[in-house]
């Protein structure tokens, strides 16, 4: 299936940033000041069971960030698969059913007609205007009429595979939580369930279990429905909600990878060395401050647009195109966001140049360098994450709120943005079309809210100033 | 007397979940007369402060009464409603804490939080506030009191702000006041301001005063009786006089031959090994078992019970019966025999001069408009093999003197001279590679390491730097060397400096220090964090190091007892300047400044032999950056002449090692 694989600009940053994140991990598991909080995080109720929610965002995310292009079904003459100048991810050939099932315009959800009234030809040549019978939601009734117990049908079986799958995913990591404390499967299963473990393993569970019940019960129902609808042209709503992820995700990483390193240089530079380069630095970051961001951001999106429509033969593809405007976004969306957490560094770095150990090294002689590598930096790093952690949530919201006022990703591009962004006409719309604006509302809703709440238990934990209180 | 006021009933107080349950107090029985200053003395972390919380009911979240009762007069403190209860506190009990710069709120007029107090809790005030607490500051005795009251913290001094605390206790005509370490974070004269006003306060309104220190010259200095604590127990009970004339406890006993003084010069101090138990165990022994050099089958088999001695007191020991009578103290010996052999004057540091000032930026341009003289005009020299005290109160530049003849801070003038060579000019360069022989021991022994390293890597920071040792392998065996020389286990360099007690984690700082052979070192109160029985263990191992090595210290401290124990030389210093200078004996015996002279009265003693009478110094400290004309001294001094309010006395040479910068000296 994948002949040829196409690499991306924010495919190749986001497996960076995958690598660096695991580097950053094995680093950070061998020295007990990083553990430490990381274990309080994973200790925590809110901590793992928000984490299991946000692990399904990112193998969403991770699976639509592996593109190819696919083999296309019509062979040509030689009898020889081509390739089509299509580019899909893995995600769209996993999920391609609900890719293909493409509707003439707005449906409702779970609907088995169109939500436009049409006119039909009856079979005695008569036309009626009414509402059509959809081509793929619903189509395998014969009847309209027995959409409710057919619901019934695809739901029980969706839940009772949900079900069974968590059940088999809570036998699989009972075994091997009973391996790795070399005890038998019912004393670790008896620890599991009563919630005596060090780490909530039921709360893990239980919302393992939740997801994946939903998981099976929407596939099993959007196998012949469409469970959040379609769009104006006719398009799977769940299925742009899902493709939606991954932007989110580019959005609310990416950033952050390009705007650490000018955050963390500049900041300790300049509360390390003071004098001259402080000066410099903050003048910068106060100048680049005080430019409205919305602003900053409209003038390069727009730049970047007409740069694209007047070069338009170095993009092969569409998406190619959507992708690049989408990294740029990143890149202009870290350009207007690293000040905040470079004055915090500053900040810090000032504090820290005093300090007696850094004193200490002074008075024998170690060099600047080796100085911030040593002493500053390890001990500003957990600013770092938790400026991260906190700032993904709000990026996410930023690129909605961006793509709304149409300076966002591009318009062809999948995001939760855009689909708000097309539900305001839809709003307007009598009879009124909810299901786009809600879908991604809820989508959103769900990894902004476990983001936060993951983020606080992580603040809570790296915070050294809460910990005397414990 | 003799009527109860305060009484705590066999009190236990867990910080931490019952899982994990820490003991901070354990069963303490206390009884606070009417009218009495009682002393509760204890090393930190043995429980004092929790006990006096739990009387307060103001514990931390973490933590729990467990057991026990405490009654103020009738009332049952932990029976009340919480309602009561806030009545009670402030009203009947006030409570002075330790740290008077956060006590206060900073953008609140002093007159106003003193009043909001006379407001809660003093009805028959209420019509006239402002009148109440002017008059409450002058009972503190602050000096125009109706000015004042419209003063912000931020101008008053530590000292003020200490006596507007006690004020704002006293506004609820408290029958007892806490004390929690009230002049711990205060200089030695304005300590003296501060006790001298607790107690004449006590004697006026006949109030109870409950005192909790570490101190044993505060105790010494106000207590009538006191209470020892150790690890969560109380294991010692005695009438200030008879304690301090035969106390019991071994603990007791090892504490008074711990702490440094001229008398035990040239010996070595009484060290109390290892250190306070975890309180997160069960005890079945003896608590002070292990540290204990009389310990005994029995100590180690059963917890010792409270025996009651004959003057009303008590003590917690198994060995009661057979304790040793009376504290033999050594007498006052000559000064002659304590002369060491003077060692040929080998000037290893000469300082001529130095100068630090700090700019002060203000406006829009950041234009200059003064400097804070932190150090000005500083003139100093330390021969090879001996110990310079430079000995002063905060902020008059002491810290800043070391670290500017380090050059860790470059100095605006002067010079300094190290093994003949110039250090203010020198290149980064070259100044890098002379650092090795000049290194420095820092206050704090939490903030001096990093947290993030491990100790080993701590202690090669330096040899890396000054390439010191041609391999790794090398390296790594000095390094255990080192911790062997200070004192610790090999296996100390795998591990983290916060799995260190702060008098083992001074150790590592030294070691750290002489990793790169040093000659000269710069010890910045190394023992002021510490408790006293380490602080003996760390003075012992600067000591036996500087004979060992030959190496020079200039020991900055405040702590005049350390100066008399290990010093050679001393120079006061006051607001940049050194005032006094001369030879341990010299100084400490006859000091001949005024400022000197007062210092040194204000230290509180031990020995009350005979009474000493207390200079008291009016006001603080002036600000450096615009110091008074003439004598920086003469605003405080009760000396002062004409003459030194326009001109700036030049020191006079009293001996070959004296001299003094004072004109009343000058005229004989």
């Amino acid at each position: 299936m994948i002949s040829h694989l196409v690499i991306l600009w924010t495919d190749a940053l986001i497996f960076l940033l995958l690598v660096l994140a695991l580097a950053f991990g094995i680093y950070a598991s061998r020295k007990p000041h990083l553990r430490r909080p990381w274990g309080l995080v994973v200790r925590s109720r809110v901590g793992v069971g928000t984490l299991v929610v946000l692990v399904f965002y990112l193998i969403v995310g991770l699976l639509d960030s592996i593109h190819f292009h696919p083999l296309s079904e019509t062979s040509d003459a030689a009898g020889k698969a081509s390739r089509s100048s299509e580019v899909i991810s893995l995600f769209d050939s996993m999920v391609s059913g609900l890719r293909a099932r493409q509707e003439k315009t707005y449906s409702a959800p779970l609907a088995t007609h169109l939500y436009a009234k049409e006119s039909i030809e009856l079979a005695d040549g008569s036309t009626i205007r009414d509402f059509p019978r959809l081509e793929h939601g619903g189509s395998h009734l014969s009847d309209p009429g027995q959409k409710p117990a057919d619901l019934v049908r695809l739901s029980a079986i969706g839940i009772l595979k949900g079900l069974a799958v968590s059940m088999v995913a809570a036998n699989c990591l009972i075994i091997l939580l009973a391996v790795a404390a070399r005890s038998n499967f019912g004393n670790q299963a008896k620890a599991v369930l009563t919630a005596s473990t060090e780490i909530p393993w039921r709360v893990v569970l239980v919302v393992l279990s939740i997801m994946l019940v939903l998981i099976f019960w929407s596939a099993e129902l959007a196998s012949g429905y469409h469970l959040l609808g379609t769009d104006k042209v006719g398009e799977d709503v769940l299925y742009q909600a899902l493709k939606s992820i991954r932007t989110g995700l580019v959005i609310g990483t990416l950033t952050t990878l390009v705007m650490l390193p000018a955050a963390i240089m500049l900041g300790i530079m300049a509360g390390y060395f003071r004098g001259w380069v402080d000066d410099v630095i903050q003048y910068i970051y106060t100048t680049l401050n005080s430019i409205p961001g919305v602003l900053l951001i409209a003038a390069a999106i727009l730049m970047l647009q007409i740069y694209m429509s007047n070069h338009a033969e170095e993009f092969n593809s569409l998406v190619e195109r959507a992708d690049l405007r989408l990294l740029f976004l990143c890149i202009i969306l870290g350009v207007t966001s690293w000040t905040g957490l470079c004055r915090l560094l500053r900040g810090e770095s000032m504090k820290l140049r005093e300090v007696d150990y850094v004193q200490a090294a002074t008075a024998f002689g170690v060099g600047h360098l080796q100085i911030i590598g040593r002493h500053i930096l390890p001990n500003v790093l957990h600013i770092v994450l938790i400026a991260v952690v906190l700032d993904f949530s709000g990026l996410v919201l930023a690129e909605a709120v961006l793509s709304y006022v149409n300076i966002g990703v591009d318009p062809s591009m999948n995001s939760w943005g855009n689909m708000i962004n097309s539900a305001r006409l839809e709003m307007a719309r009598e009879p009124i079309v909810w299901w786009s604006l809600a879908a991604a509302m809820i989508f959103m809703f769900t990894l902004v809210l476990s983001a936060n709440l993951f983020s606080d238990v992580v603040r809570d934990a790296f915070d050294p100033r809460l910990h005397s209180s414990r | 007397m003799g009527e109860m006021l305060l009484k705590i009933k066999n009190l236990k107080t867990r910080l931490g979940d019952a899982d994990n349950p820490v003991y901070a107090v354990d069963g303490v029985d206390i009884e606070v007369r009417r009218g009495e200053i009682f002393a509760l003395l204890g090393e930190s972390g043995c429980g004092k402060s929790m006990t006096a919380l739990s009387a307060m009911r103001l514990l931390p979240p973490s933590g729990c009464i467990v057991e026990g009762e405490a009654f103020l007069e009738q009332t049952s403190l932990l029976d009340l409603p919480e309602r009561e209860m806030r009545r009670v506190r402030g009203g009947s009990m006030g409570m002075i804490f330790q740290e008077p710069m956060t006590s206060l709120n900073a953008v609140i007029t002093i007159g106003d939080q003193i009043g909001e107090a006379v407001r809660l809790h003093d009805p028959d005030n209420r019509e006239n506030v402002s009148r109440r607490v002017i008059e409450l500051l002058r009972s503190v005795g602050i000096p125009d009191p109706e000015r004042r009251t419209l003063e912000y913290p931020h101008q008053l001094s530590g000292g003020m702000k200490q006596r507007v605390m006690i004020a704002i206790a006293l506004a609820g005509k408290p029958r007892l006041l806490i004390a929690d370490e009230p002049t711990t974070a205060l200089d030695v004269t304005i300590q003296a301001q501060v006790l001298s006003l607790l107690k004449e306060l006590q004697r006026r309104t006949g109030m109870a005063v409950l005192l909790i220190t570490h101190d044993l010259g505060v105790v010494s200095e106000v207590a009538d009786r006191v209470a020892v604590m150790y690890a969560g127990q109380i294991i010692e009970l005695a009438e200030s006089r008879t304690f301090f004339r035969q106390p019991l406890h071994p603990y007791s006993r090892k504490l008074f031959r711990s702490l440094p003084s001229l008398s035990k010069r040239g010996q070595e101090l009484a060290v109390i090994e290892g250190s306070v138990p975890r309180l997160n165990q069960c005890f079945n022994r003896c608590r002070f078992l292990e540290r204990c050099d009389q310990a005994q089958d029995i100590c180690a088999q059963q917890e010792p019970g409270w025996s009651e001695t004959a003057m009303g007191g008590g003590v917690r020991c198994h060995l009661f019966s057979a304790l040793p009578g009376p504290l033999t103290r050594p007498e006052k010996v000559l000064m002659e025999k304590q002369q060491e052999i003077q060692k040929p004057a080998g000037s290893l540091l000469e300082v001529e001069g130095l100068r630090v000032h700090f700019p002060i930026h203000k406006g829009l341009l950041k234009r200059i408009v003064g400097h804070v003289r932190a150090v000005d005009d500083l003139s100093l020299s330390i021969a090879r093999g001996r110990t310079l005290a430079l000995v002063g109160e905060s902020g008059c530049g002491k810290t800043t003197a070391g670290k500017g003849i380090l050059q860790l801070i470059r100095p605006t003038a002067g010079s300094v001279r190290f093994d003949g060579e110039e250090l203010t000019n020198l290149p980064a360069g070259k100044l890098r590679s002379r650092r090795a022989d000049m290194q420095i021991i820092f206050q704090d022994p939490v903030a001096s390491m990093n947290p993030r390293m491990l100790v080993g890597e701590i202690i090669l920071e330096g040899m890396q730097a000054q390439r010191i040792g041609a391999n790794r392998v090398q390296r790594q065996a000095r390094v255990k060397d080192l911790l062997d020389q200070v004192g610790l286990p090999a296996d100390a360099a795998e591990r983290y400096p916060n799995e260190f007690s702060g008098g083992q984690r001074q150790r590592i700082c030294i070691a750290r220090a002489l990793a790169v052979d040093p000659r000269f070192i710069v010890c910045d109160e190394p023992t002021s964090a510490l408790d006293v029985s380490v602080q003996a263990q760390v003075l012992n191992l600067l000591k036996e190091l500087q004979q060992q090595r030959d190496l020079s210290y200039l020991f900055i401290t405040h702590n005049i007892s350390v100066v008399s124990y290990l010093a050679h030389e001393v120079a006061v210093m006051y607001l940049g300047r050194i005032v006094e200078r001369g030879s341990v004996e010299e100084v400490l015996q006859a000091p001949r400044h005024p400022y000197t002279q007062a210092l040194l009265s204000a230290v509180p003693e031990i020995d009350r032999l005979q009474q000493r009478s207390v200079i008291r110094l009016e006001g603080d400290m002036p600000s450096p950056a615009n110091p008074p004309r003439g004598c920086h001294f003469h605003p405080r001094c009760n000396q002062a002449i004409d003459r030194c309010r326009s001109d700036y006395p030049k020191p006079v040479r009293l001996s070959p090692t004296r001299s003094v910068s004072c004109f009343r000296v000058d005229q004989g």
